[in-house]
Parts: C-alpha cells; structure tokens; sequence
C-alpha cells in the first residue's frame, strides 16, 4: 500500500526491535537528564516486575481483574446478544427502546459507581456490574444492526425454502450477523478490560488497577506503577488477539476483510 | 438532514412508562437511598439554580475538547504516515498494541505526577484516551484505500502534495468521521473517570462529590443523566458530520 | 431425441401455471404507481419461459408475485389448481447474484433445503449436485473463494437440489461475462431437459430468450403490460444462425422497441 519496495524477511523482526530499543533508550536517558528520582527508568521498572513477580502478589491481581471482565463481559454478551437479535429482527421493538438504549450508552461504567455500591457494596460484584454495563450497550448495539444489515435476499431465499421464523433465526439470520456481532464483542471486551481497571481504582481492593493506585499512594513507588500498566497492556493485547482468531474462522472469515 | 428530531410518540411513551415504573418502585420501599425521578427532576432544578451544573458541564466539555483536539491533531496525521510506510508501521505497530489497551485511568499516576491535580491532568488522560484510537483509525483508513485508487491517482501523475488532498484526504475522511465518532464516545468516557479521580471540579466530580458529602443521591442521578444527555448530543453532532455529503460516500461492499 | 421433441410441443403438456388479471401498484410520494397491469398467462408442466422488457418495466416484480414473495394488489396466481398465498419450497426463486450463504461451503449451500432430509439421502443428493454443476474438488470451499460463474451455478444447485417443480430465475446470468453466460446457457438447458422442471426466466437479453425459451413473454412498459407472447418454434439443439432465428430474434427487439443496427 506504499511506494517502497517490499520489505525483506529480516525487517519484520529488525524494525520493531530498533523502535522498542529505542524508545527504552530515550525514557532511560530523559530520566537520567532530568535526574528525576520519582520517575523510573526502563530498569527500575524491570526491578519492579521481578519484585511483584516475587512477592507473588501479582498472581493473584491478574487473577481478580481477568475474573471479573470474564464474568462481567460474560454476563453482557449472555443478556446482550438475545436482546440485540430480537430487537433486530422487530424494527417496531427497536424503535420503542433504542432511544432509551442511547441515552443510557454515553453514561460512563465508572459513574455508575455510587449507584453500584448501594447495590452490591463494596467488592467484587460491584465491579462486574460496572464492567456489565460497559460491555451491555455495544454487544446490543453491534447485534442490532448486524441484524438489520443482514441482506434481505438471505432472509428470502431462507423463507423460499420453507424455514419456519426460529430457523430462520437460527439458519440465516444469526450466521448472516455474526461477523458484526463478532465485531461489537471484541469492542465491548476492550471496554471491558479499561472499566475493571478503572472500577479497581475505584471501589475495590484488588485486581491491576488497584495495583496501579495502591503503589502510587503508599510510598509514591512508580517503577510498580509502570510495571502494572505494562502488565495491563500486555494482558490486554493478549485478550484482543485471542478474540482476533476467531475472526479467522472459515465461517465468518468472509466477514472480515484481510490484508493479504 | 435527518436529525430525527421530530416527536416520534411512541419512544417517549415507552420512556414515560419506564419512569413511572421507577417512581413506583421507588415510592414502594421508602427510605431507600436510591432517588425517584421526581426528586432527580428537582435535584437538576436545584443544581440549574446555583449555577453549578454549568459551571461543571463547562469545566468537562473544555478538557475533552482539548484532549480530544490534542489527540486527533497528533494521532490522525501520525497514523496517516505510519499506515502509508509500511516499514514505519512493522517498527512501531507492536509498541502501539500494547499501549493502546491500557486504560486512560491507568495513567492517572503518572498524569498527576507530571502535571500535578487539575485541569492538565485530565486534558492529559482524555489526550491519552483518544490518541490511540485515532491513530489506529487512521492507519487502517489507509490501508482500505483500494489500489486502484492510488494507481489512478499516480496514473494521472498528481504532484504529491495534489495527490494528498485529491486522492488521499477524500479516501480516508468517510472512515475518520466515524472514528472521530466512536473516539469521541470515548474521551467522554474517560473524562467522568478522570474528574472522579484527579480533579475537583466538573460531571465526575459532581458524581463523587454528591456522593461523598452527605449521600445525595438525587445529585448523583442528576449527574448520570446530564452526562448521558450530552453524551447523546455529542454522539448527535458527529454523526450529522457524517451526513455531510462529501464523507458519504464509503465504499460499498464488494 | 423424444426429450427435445417433448420440449418443442409444449401444448399437450397438463397447465401448471395459471396467472389471472395480476395487477400490482406501489405507493411513491403517497401516490400510487401502477406498475403490472392485467397480466394474464398459462405456463404449461416442463415448459421454458422467458420474460423480456425493458429495464425497470416490472420483471422482477413480476416474478416475485408469481413466487409468492409479493401479494398482488389484484388478481391472482393459480398453481396446480391452488392460489398461491406464499414462497413454498415446491418453487424456488433464483437472484441475479448475491444469493449463496457465504457462511456455509459448496455443500453446505446444497443441502441448505435438505435439513429434512436422512443424512445418507442428504449426502447423496449434495454429491448429485455438485457433480452436475461440475463443482468437484470444490465441496468444502466457501463461496468467497469461488469466481462468479460458479457461485451463480451453485445457486441454481442449491435450488434444484429441493426437487421444486418450479424454478425462477431472475437476470440469473446478468452479471456474468458472455463466455460464462453461454455455458450456463447451455448447463441450465441440459439440466432442464434431464430433470424437466418448468422454468421461468427473467431476461435482458434477447438472444438469449430466443435461445432458452419455448415461449417468450414480452412486457411493455410503464405500466407493464402483455405486449406479445411468441413460440419460438425451433428445434434443439438450436443453431443461432439460421434464418429463422434472426428472424425472431428481430422480432421480438423490434416490440422491445430497439432497432437492430448500431
Ligand atoms: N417496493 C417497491 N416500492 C415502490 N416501487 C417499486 C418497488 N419495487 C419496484 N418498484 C418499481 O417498480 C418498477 C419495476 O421494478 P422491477 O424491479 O420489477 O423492474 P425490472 O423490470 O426487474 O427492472 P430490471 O430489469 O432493471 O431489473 C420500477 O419502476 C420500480 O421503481
Ligand atoms: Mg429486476
């Protein structure tokens, strides 16, 4: 898709090595010139990452925030992708209840906090609500119009061979829509995993995000800090590229468009 | 110009049924914290009254503007350069990948040290927020700019700076619209979150501050519904971008 | 020989189709537009028609009433004695292009109307089918790996895989290129004269009427009427050539309205 020659065989590692090298090296050396003793340098916060890896703290602070986002998402996607279907598949239902859907979209997950407490208290199912709500809205967004997209000679010729509605759903419509709704959950699961750090930062005493806030209030010691957003970067990227392949799948593959 | 702004009744009826049923559930277990819809209704007059609400609607929309002007003024050009080389892009894609899902919150630390508490701070978080997925809109706008569209564009040999704005810019403005969109959604996010943390004033500080001093639940609800009304209206105001005629067109499928 | 002889004497064939007095209007700007206007034909059992008209006159609506996807605003069709209320698996509509299931392989698009099926029936009717469209090797291929020509063959096994009694096609062969076109030309007449369903073809194209069909249905324009319906009386195995085919074949391009110079 450019003007320069196709790269070689050996770029491919060579070039993201130069620019993390880098980068490490420019971080390092603005510490060293600023002599900031707060700020850590690329190695103090590798220090920090054996220290939490040692302490064996960090285990069990991966364990809570994946839990969460695994129940919370899990959750949404159950409630969210019924609702978007049927809400797609009766345009009159749609147009009773999106509006409501849309104003309550914008609301952020993390303003939902108080609301969450008094509900749930403080802990661990406040914060999978909080991550419910961030995922709910786009799972049923995406399905509505995954399903309202589906092209209206799919739903014909389905009907000329005589399905009756459920299979209809469940022949044509649901394949016809899940590359989108495949979509809108792969988005939903990235908000999912900002709200539970954010919410951990928040209202309740565990998990990475709490990490992040706790190493920065008791003794100011930021190389944990960056280690913990590392961390929450990396574990990040993993859950998106594990949600990534099923895009891969030969059924939905025609879906997605690919660069070669 | 569909604004969809003409009184369509039966939405309102559903959302006046959900609201009495509210207010009934509400009027059932007495000397509950939640509010009803009444006193939020009145707690939103009260807060119209003291000049508060828009002191604080203010205080929000001037961070995310700057945060997001900031960040698609840095992530769309950058993500321009970077999806047209593709060298640029092999060198630079992993270290984004692992920046982009860490969440704007996670930087509140290292915001409040550089910039201290206020308004910079947040400016900074929102900026965080919105800068990488623009930047990641704008590389994949380029790459789903047919070849055949570049070829002409050579074809007809464009000088580079013609080529830009007569072949590149029009190929990629539909698909930034959108992303501007949905990244805008997000710096709306990020900016109740972050005025709940690191500052004192604005929606999210209304929200925990309500709460904090003397549980005024009313307030808090006040506040969710006046961040959902603008967020709705922001969301409103980009998508009528995207009517504009020359962002309309896309590319169709196949 | 006896097949191509019973193709050309449609007349003693039992009636299967029996169209009376269609009329559809559509509303446009709270008006309303009639678009098909006292429309009446008989189709006999095992008979080749094809419809031409001009672009936009009312063919594809035409076809939609006639499957059963679209209520007339009056008058009605009759098939084997019985109004049509609806689509029914007994006739299947074939689109222009678009129409195969890009979320199931060659196979599973045959067997889409098989589900009823025993799986040993199913299985072999599928490799039935995928033989005749000449699609082996291809079973387990999704259709955005297949060229156009062969997603638009896989549609039609896909319909014919059902056993209807009826096919319509609609601009099946418009977007194909003319090489393709003539193969699936004479690929959709092979299969007609194995398997002796009625046929009802939508067209552009002229010759390609002429060459297909036993009878042509020629529709005016705006509102669509009956303008002409012609027996194209030429044996098969048709030779494109003779005298008589352009004869016809000018025939029916004058009612279409076009002149036959360039
Ligand atoms: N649902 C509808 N509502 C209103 N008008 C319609 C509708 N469907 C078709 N029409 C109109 O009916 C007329 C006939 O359309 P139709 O699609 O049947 O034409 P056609 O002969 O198949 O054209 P083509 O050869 O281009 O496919 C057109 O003028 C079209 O605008
Ligand atoms: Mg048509």
């Amino acid at each position: 898709m450019n003007s320069l020659s196709k790269p070689r065989n050996w770029e491919k590692y060579f070039w993201p090595v130069l620019a993390a090298a880098l980068l490490f090296a420019i971080w390092h050396y603005c510490v060293v010139w600023t002599g900031t003793n707060i700020f850590p340098s690329p190695l103090d916060v590798e220090k920090g990452m054996a220290e939490l890896l040692h302490k064996g703290v960090l285990w069990d602070d991966i364990e809570d925030s994946v839990r969460r986002v695994a129940v919370g998402f899990g959750a949404a996607a159950v409630t969210g992708i019924p609702l978007g279907l049927t809400l797609g598949l009766y345009p009159a239902a749609n147009q009773m209840v999106n509006p409501v859907l849309q104003i309550l979209r914008p609301i952020s997950p993390i303003a939902w906090i108080p609301i969450a407490i008094i509900l749930f208290g403080v802990g661990d199912r406040a914060a999978v609500f909080l991550i419910f709500l961030g995922a709910f809205f786009p799972i049923v967004l995406a399905c509505v119009s995954g399903v309202s997209s589906v092209p209206s000679i799919f739903q014909r010729t389905g009907r000329n061979f005589g399905l009756s509605s459920t299979q209809l759903l469940a022949r044509v419509v649901f394949p016809a829509a899940l590359p989108q709704i495949l979509i809108g959950l792969r988005i939903a699961l990235g908000i999912a995993w900002v709200v539970v750090v954010a919410a951990e930062m928040i209202a309740v005493e565990s998990g990475l995000g709490y990490l992040v806030i706790d190493s920065r209030n008791s003794g100011k010691r930021y190389d944990l800090v960056i280690a913990a957003m590392l961390l929450i970067g990396v574990i990040g990227l993993i859950l998106d590229l594990g949600f990534r392949s099923l895009e891969g799948l030969p059924s939905v593959r025609w879906g997605f468009r690919h660069e070669s | 110009m569909r604004l969809k702004l003409h009184v369509q009744p039966r939405p309102l009826l559903f959302i006046g049924v959900l609201l009495i049923c509210w207010q009934i559930a509400i009027n059932r277990h007495p000397g509950q914290l939640l509010p009803g819809p009444l006193s939020v209704l009145r707690a939103i007059g009260d807060l119209m009254h003291s000049g508060l609400l828009l002191k604080y609607i203010v205080a929000s929309l001037f961070r995310v503007t700057w945060g997001f002007a900031l960040g698609a003024s840095l992530g769309i050009p950058l993500g321009l350069a970077i999806g047209w080389n593709r060298r640029a892009e092999m060198a630079l894609n992993p270290l984004i990948q692992i920046f982009r899902p860490i969440s704007p919150l996670a930087w509140i630390p290292v915001a409040i040290l550089w910039f201290g508490v206020g308004d910079m701070a947040a400016v900074f978080l929102i900026f965080v927020g919105c800068f990488f997925p623009l930047l990641l809109t704008a590389m994949s706008a380029v790459h789903n700019i047919p070849a055949l569209y570049i070829d002409a564009g050579r074809n007809f040999g464009l000088s580079p700076f013609a080529f830009v704005s007569r072949v590149l810019y029009p190929a990629v403005a539909p698909q930034l619209v959108v992303g501007m969109r949905i990244t805008l959604g997000i710096a709306w996010l990020v900016v109740v979150a972050a005025e709940m943390i690191a500052v004192n004033s604005g929606l999210g500080f209304l929200i925990v501050d309500a709460r904090n001093a003397g549980n005024r639940y009313d307030l808090v609800v006040a506040g969710m519904v006046i961040i959902g009304a603008i967020g709705l209206l922001l969301d409103l105001g980009m998508r009528s971008l995207e009517r504009v005629k020359s962002f309309r067109w896309s590319y169709s499928e196949d | 020989m006896s097949l191509t002889n019973a193709a050309n004497t449609p007349a003693v064939a039992a009636m299967k189709l029996r169209a009376e007095q269609l009329c559809v209007a559509f509303e446009r700007d709270s008006k309303s537009v009639s678009v098909l206007e006292d429309i009446t034909f008989d189709i006999s059992d095992g008979e080749f028609i094809c419809i031409v008209g001009r672009s936009g006159c009312g063919k594809s609506t035409l076809l939609n009433v006639l499957a059963g996807f679209l209520a007339p605003t009056s008058g009605s069709v009759i098939i084997d004695g019985e109004p049509v209320h609806g689509p029914d698996p007994r006739r299947i509509l074939v689109f222009q292009e678009h129409g195969v299931f890009p979320w199931l392989t060659v196979e599973g698009n045959i067997g889409f109307g098989l589900s009823k099926l025993p799986r040993a029936e199913r299985e072999h009717r599928v490799a039935h089918y995928v033989q005749m469209i000449g699609l082996q090797g291809f079973e387990r291929t999704y259709p955005s790996d297949l060229s156009g020509g062969m997603k638009q063959r896989l549609q039609v096994a896909r319909a014919l895989a059902v056993n209807p009694d009826i096919l319509y096609l609609d601009e099946a062969f418009g977007a194909l290129d003319s090489i393709t076109r003539l193969a699936m030309r004479k690929e959709l007449l092979r299969i007609w004269q194995t398997e002796r369903r009625t046929i009802i073809f939508v067209t552009h194209d002229i010759d390609e009427a002429v060459q297909l069909a036993d009878r042509v249905v020629v529709l005016s324009s705006n509102p669509a009427r009956i303008e002409d319906i012609l027996t194209i009386d030429i044996r098969r195995p048709r030779n494109i050539s003779s005298p008589h085919y352009l004869e016809l074949r000018d025939k029916l391009l004058e009612q279409i309205g076009q002149a036959y110079t360039v």
